[in-house]
């Protein structure tokens, strides 16, 4: 069985090498095609071992080698396949290979396609080895290994500025947040001597409430960040900037849901501190809220899908701070498959319409792209959560847990954001695909993706629509580690009022959305429209003014002091400290060059003058060394 | 008044000061290598005082070093000095400074 875990983890790696071989020559379809080959081979290992495990309820845990070993710290390069890992290893290896294969069709005419796909299979190594790890050090070089990937792929078109500026965001964004995670890390280790988890968990019950919070509050720091909570968010939208099939991998299906991994994976430790977890659901909620308010007048559709992963993420938190943790799980995995194929459907859109982001600009669409409409389609409806597609059975879930556990601010809110969901999703779909075909004034001739691309995206689609079935499988699975709560209203006329009333509330936001964005009166907005005016449109559309007051509060004045320290400390005192040095020897240099004449006798006077020299000195230290005790009277005499 | 070993002292430090003036002042190539042999032979005078002070003969073996080395110096360096006059008619020291960095 470890066969599969190391052919699991390290054939990305392979195919990350094998790409980058041909990083510097011309494209070439072999540096994709290869590396595309290697993750079906995970692929495939990675299916095994779910069914070992799913079989057997065994688990695979493997110590590769040992990483570092000094006094009583002991970390080992080691590996664990149970039954939450194996979900993450699923989801993680099927949403990259359907990428990779479908990446090599949307990635055919851009110049770094090797490049391309050197980074996005080293993403999916480092998002492996964050998964797959047993204990927090290998979690945390995972952690560092997407952030970085995730920033070599967010500015992957390094020419534009815009693209490294957002990489850049990102990257230091998740900084802030990883500081806050090393330090619950390093917390970790103080009071519990291993970073091993099952160490770890198992001294935790032992500690005080206070080190049980401390610890439980940096982690979710580290979270925040990599799953763009609120007030680490900005770096998502922005994120947005790099190439489709990077925002259908890393920014909606796998990176951004490290942070749900994470309190899933520390649910021992998170159980323990209710009160934090509360916190957790709490930000979560508002920030689902938050985020869908954003998506709903945002006119570029690639960021309206990233405030939906935010708010979908929000969700995630929601249960994973409620204590169900199965269910934060379960909303992952779903997430990622019909949020991804939204992300692949935009990325068809967007190469239809000459990289055009402006649903405004679209309309009428599914004449000429009718593969793409049903998929994006039927990825909004399970978005939504309509009965029986996979969102009903895993997002109404985490309803079903607010109301249970007797949150009725956070089940509101909630309530209040599947609306939301439904009419924004269904914005975008209405405006790229139906209505008047607006894109003609702008003269753009929309086709199809390939062929092969929309097969690529077929098992994305397939599982988009069935996952809900998998329900009791997954969970009689993944309760062997993790809290075995069902949640059932119990009350058979609650449970059906609270399923179909929020069913009909869905549709109701679907058929509102359809009948506001299909209609012909639809113009591309100039600026100059009644709600275009209103307080609440530019709130929205300025992200509630967010970023400028990150740009006043922090950019600005960081860059100031920047500036500060570089014109006053580093010219004045630092620069001109090391220059003065070598100014003095080169000053030396050049007054004591004549010295050299080449004159046999002034050289010689020179050699008198310094053996007299030396032997002066020696004269005096001899002296010196043997009347000391006379010279120590004569000093204390002279009072010093 | 009976001659002592400071006498010696004295007169070899005499030597010395009179060749290290030689060294510095002369320009002439054949009178630095006479200023040269007063300095070695002012040690040779202090080697053999003090060797004959002590009743030890390892200082006087070693001016009969000093003045085998200091021949064989001034036969090499004699036959230097023969070949620079011929090739440049002057054996003035400051005219030689091909050494100037």
């Amino acid at each position: 069985m470890e066969l599969f875990l190391y052919t699991a983890l390290f054939a990305p790696l392979v195919g990350s090498l094998f790409a980058a071989l041909f990083g510097a020559s011309p494209r070439t379809k072999i540096a994709g095609i290869v590396p595309s080959i290697l993750l079906g081979v995970s692929l495939i290992s990675s299916t095994v071992l779910l069914v070992l495990v799913l079989i057997t309820g065994h688990t695979v845990h493997v110590e590769m080698m040992t990483w570092m070993a000094t006094g009583d710290l002991y970390i080992p390069f080691g590996f664990i396949v149970d039954q939450v890992s194996v979900t993450m290893m699923m989801v993680v290896t099927l949403v990259s290979t359907v990428v990779h294969v479908y990446a090599i069709g949307y990635m055919n005419h851009d110049k770094g396609f090797n490049r391309f796909f050197a980074w996005l299979s080293a993403f999916v190594f480092s998002m492996m080895v964050l998964v797959m790890s047993d204990n927090f050090a290998g979690l945390f070089i995972g952690w560092e290994g997407v952030g970085l990937c995730s920033w070599g792929l967010i500015g992957f078109w390094y020419h534009k500025e815009s693209a490294t500026w957002a990489a850049n965001e990102a990257f230091i964004m998740n900084r802030i947040a990883d500081l806050g995670m090393l330090i619950g890390i390093f917390l970790i280790y103080w009071n519990t001597g291993t970073l091993q988890y099952d160490g770890a968990f198992a001294a935790m019950p032992a500690l005080t409430p206070e080190t049980l919070t401390w610890i439980g509050i940096f982690l979710f720091i580290g979270a925040m960040g990599k799953s763009a909570q609120f007030p680490l968010h900005t770096w998502l939208a922005d994120a947005m900037e790099g190439p489709t099939p990077v925002s259908a991998l890393i920014h909606a299906a796998t990176m951004v849901t490290a942070g749900v991994y994470l309190v899933v994976r520390s649910n021992e430790l998170y159980s323990l501190i209710p009160h934090v977890g509360l916190f957790i659901a709490s930000l979560g909620a508002f920030v689902a809220i938050f985020a869908a308010s954003m998506a709903l007048v945002n006119r570029d559709i690639k960021r309206v899908i990233a405030y939906s992963t935010l708010s979908q993420l929000g969700y995630m938190f929601v249960a994973a701070g409620l204590g169900a943790y199965w269910v934060a799980l379960f909303h992952l995995m779903a997430h990622a498959f019909f949020k991804a194929l939204l992300f692949l459907g935009a990325g068809n859109v967007m190469h239809a319409m000459d990289s055009e982001l402006d649903p405004f600009k679209m309309g009428g669409l599914g004449k000429t792209m009718k593969g793409t409409m049903i998929m994006m389609t039927l990825a909004s409806v399970a978005l939504a959560g309509i009965y029986p597609l996979a969102g009903f059975f895993s997002k109404d879930l985490i309803l079903e847990v607010a109301m249970i556990e007797h949150h009725y601010i956070i089940y509101s809110v909630l309530l209040f954001t599947a609306g939301l969901t439904a009419f924004y999703s269904f914005r975008i779909v209405a405006l790229i695909f139906h209505g008047e075909e607006r894109y003609k004034l702008f003269g753009f001739h929309p086709h199809e993706a390939y062929k092969f691309m929309l097969v690529a995206m077929s098992p994305l689609l397939f599982l988009a629509v069935i996952a809900g079935s998998f329900k009791m499988t997954y969970f009689e699975m993944v309760t062997y580690i993790l809290p075995a709560t069902e949640y059932h209203v119990h009350n058979p006329a609650i449970y059906w009022i609270m399923t179909i009333g929020t069913q009909i509330f869905v549709i109701i936001s679907i058929y509102y959305a359809y009948k506001i964005y299909m209609s012909r009166d639809i113009k591309v907005p100039d600026g100059t429209s009644k709600m275009e005016k209103s307080f609440a449109y530019k709130l929205l559309i300025n992200q509630y003014y967010i970023p400028y007051f990150y740009e006043e509060c922090f950019v600005k004045p960081y860059r100031e002091l920047s500036t500060l320290c570089w014109t006053k400390i580093d010219q004045k005192i630092v620069d001109a400290s090391v220059d003065g040095i070598a100014k003095a020897f080169y000053a030396t240099g050049e007054n004591t060059r004549a010295m050299q004449s080449g004159n046999l006798s002034t050289m010689l006077k020179w050699m008198v003058a310094g053996t007299v020299a030396l032997l002066s000195l020696a004269v005096v230290f001899g002296l010196a060394a043997r009347y000391s005790g006379e010279i120590k009277v004569i000093l204390s005499g002279l009072g010093v | 008044m009976e001659i002592g070993l400071n006498h010696y002292l004295v007169l070899s430090t005499i030597l010395f000061s009179i060749g290290l003036v030689g060294v510095m002042r002369r320009k002439n190539l054949l009178m630095l290598f006479f200023a040269t042999e007063i300095l070695l032979n002012s040690v040779n005078i202090s080697f053999a005082a003090i060797s004959h002070y002590y009743g030890d003969l390892t200082g006087q073996m070693f001016a009969f070093f000093v003045i085998a080395i200091a021949a064989s110096e001034v036969a090499v360096g004699l036959g230097l000095l023969i070949v620079w006059h011929k090739k440049h008619n002057s054996i003035d020291l400051d005219t030689m400074s091909m050494m100037r960095g």
